[in-house]
């Protein structure tokens, strides 16, 4: 076989375009990494040290805080709305109902709006039913953010499936409770997983929403950062940042292994 | 086993008067249909006549406006697609793709908390029967078409159905593929003696392996019948020309007298794109006038090289396209008065098959009367 991928190793136009988006996309964080192993406050190099990790395992009770708040939000409201995502894609897609167009479209909408339109309206709406802001106020607002990109991943994959399937499985005996279990949501569940990922990473690094609805001792890991700017960056975030890079980087190789697989066999 | 003769063993799926509509498309139109137990049957038709209607309508997928579907004598029509003692392999197979082959078939059983052992016992046998052995294990997606098709009859077979409804199972197979699964179907079909309702547009699986087929055409039966008796005695136009190739004139009945050698009525029609009148036989006398359809098969015409007069119904002409497809060749002989005839030669040994014929050579092509058809089908002037 004539090789072809020989020449591809010299220099080359898109290598170039290839070496630049690594750069641009990986910089910041290569700058955040070196920074949080500086023995400095500043930003200018004053030599090696593990102070900030110190720092941050044993004195930023506030930080952990914010971080467990972070991800209890991020995991129920993940949860929340991947189900209801999925429940909605499958029954739009498969029900014959009046508006379903109408629904499709209106769910879209957090999508679309500003981020500062959905904090406020879901602020206006907490306080008119006199709901306490805290973590629930911003778990539901994470949900109804999240409803949309959860029921547009599960809806694209629900395309890909192939209808005469349920047919079959209800041919064979299965009834409508066994088809959605037995059949519907194993040969959809790389879209729900996704679905649910997609949200979750949402959650966690969502700012602009939960600062409308937060309230006393729900601060999340972002709304911390924010506030500790006033008083100067703490190379503590960069160290935080660190780990942070290294468990998702973990969560998202584990998990695309899984999906390969999976679109392996599928 | 004991032959009881055709018939016997009585009517399995009986469909009555079954009318369907989708918006103002009528899909089916008032059919009726009995197929007997344990036979091979085949709905034919082009795409879009109303087949896969009927199969699924049989199925439970869909619900007709009028007309009842009986098995052994019990309506089935208000039962779900879950409670209708029959099974139905698809088209595109919808085998589940994230279940191993041997999980699809267990599929069922499964559903039915059948004990883990007698699972296995009957799976086996299935995997062995549509001779899947090797391959339980790998997912639909590792598998071939030609054995993911397996996969889908054992799974619709494991429930040990008393119907099996096959949708254009064969369809999506490349041509050599679908002669074989053609033949294993057929002993499939031998080895579980059910009844099967086979879909099909490729009227040549149709004759091959049915007892019985109906011919459909935009949401009616045509015709019921053997393979033999569709092929040989097509009731209209339609049915003449989609099974198989063949010649079809309008002519006009001219004459009808009954020839005492062949025990048959000997009918001279006129027609008039061959400016000439044909002689052809039928079981029937047919009243003069009568404007009816004269059909031809092409492999039942003869044709030799030259201008020679050969007998009763013989036409000269030039060969104005050969085909040539190794076994046979068909030629499109433009007969002197430009009408195109199709006709078909089949080779044989060197010795019987005569000269070649080729591209523009004289011809002369002629039939006898017996192996002409009249289909009675009346025509008017303003077609």
């Amino acid at each position: 076989m004539r090789s072809y991928y020989k020449e591809k190793r010299s220099f080359s136009f898109s290598n170039l375009c290839l070496f630049f988006v690594l750069l641009f996309l990986f910089l910041p964080l290569i700058v955040v990494i070196v920074y949080s192993f500086n023995s400095g406050r500043a930003m200018v190099w004053q030599g090696f040290s593990l102070n900030w990790y110190r720092e941050l395992f044993t004195s930023s009770v506030g930080l952990w805080k914010a971080l467990w708040n972070s991800i209890i939000i991020a995991i129920t409201s993940s949860i929340t709305a991947t189900i209801l995502g999925t429940a909605a894609s499958i029954g739009i897609k498969w029900y014959r109902f009046k508006g379903r167009t109408y629904i499709t479209v209106a769910t879209y909408l957090p999508m679309i709006l500003p981020d500062v339109i959905i904090g406020i309206s879901m602020l206006i709406f907490f306080s008119s039913v006199n709901l306490p802001l805290g973590m629930f106020t911003i778990y539901a607002s994470h949900t109804t953010f999240n409803l949309p990109f959860t029921f547009l991943l599960v809806s694209s994959r629900l395309d890909e499936f192939d209808y005469s399937t349920i047919e079959a499985a209800r041919d064979l005996g299965a009834r409508e409770y066994d088809t959605m279990v037995r059949v519907v949501i194993p040969s959809i569940f790389p879209g729900i997983l996704s679905a649910f990922l997609m949200a979750l990473t949402m959650s966690i690094e969502d700012f602009v929403i939960t600062f409308f609805v937060s309230g006393p001792g729900s601060t999340t890991l972002p709304l911390y950062v924010y506030s500790s700017i006033r008083y100067g960056v703490s190379p503590v975030i960069n160290a935080l940042s660190l780990i942070l890079i290294l468990l998702s980087m973990a969560i998202a190789f584990t998990f695309r292994r899984f999906l390969k697989s999976f679109a392996a066999s599928a | 086993m004991e032959y009881k003769g055709e018939g016997a063993k009585g009517v399995a799926v009986e469909i009555r008067n079954i009318t369907k509509s989708f918006g103002d498309f009528r899909a089916l139109d008032d059919v009726s249909i009995s197929i007997e137990k344990d036979e091979f049957f085949s709905l034919l038709g082009p795409s879009g006549c109303g087949k896969t209607t009927l199969l699924r309508i049989i199925a439970g997928f869909e619900t007709p406006e009028s007309g009842d579907i009986t098995f052994d004598g019990n309506s089935i029509l208000h039962l779900p697609p879950e409670k209708r003692e029959c099974n139905m392999v698809f088209q595109n197979y919808a085998l589940f793709p994230h279940l191993s082959a041997r999980e699809n078939i267990a599929f069922p059983l499964k559903l039915r908390k059948m004990n883990k052992d007698e699972i296995r016992r009957k799976v086996d046998h299935y995997i062995h029967l549509v001779e899947l052995d090797g391959h339980e294990d790998k997912r639909p997606a590792q598998l071939s078409g030609g054995q993911r098709q397996r996969v889908a009859i054992a799974r619709a077979l494991v429930c040990e159905p008393s119907v099996l409804l096959l949708d254009e199972p064969l369809s999506a197979l490349d041509a050599k593929l679908r002669q074989n699964l053609l033949v294993e179907l057929d002993e499939i079909h031998d080895k579980v003696g059910i009844t099967f309702i086979y879909v099909t547009h490729d009227q040549s699986e149709a004759l091959s392996i049915s007892d019985h087929i109906a011919v459909f055409n935009e949401g009616k039966v045509l015709q019921t019948g053997s393979p033999y008796e569709i092929y040989e005695s097509p009731s209209t136009r339609f049915v003449a020309s989609f099974i198989g190739d063949t010649n079809i004139f309008p002519c006009i009945v001219e004459n009808s007298v009954y020839d005492n050698n062949l025990e048959e009525w000997l009918i001279t029609v006129q027609i008039d794109e061959l400016g000439s009148t044909v002689t052809v036989t039928d079981y029937d006398d047919i009243e003069i006038g009568r404007r009816l359809y004269f059909t031809i098969r092409p492999e039942k015409i003869r044709i030799v090289g030259g201008e020679r007069k050969l007998g009763e119904n013989s036409f000269s002409g030039f060969v104005d396209e050969p085909v040539y497809s190794g076994y046979q060749s068909k030629f499109f002989v433009k007969l002197d008065n430009c009408t195109f005839i199709k006709v078909l030669k089949g080779h044989t040994t060197y010795l019987d098959d005569g000269p070649e014929i080729e591209w523009k050579d004289r011809v002369s092509v002629s039939w006898r009367a017996v192996d002409g058809y009249l289909v009675k089908e009346e025509w008017s002037e303003k077609r």
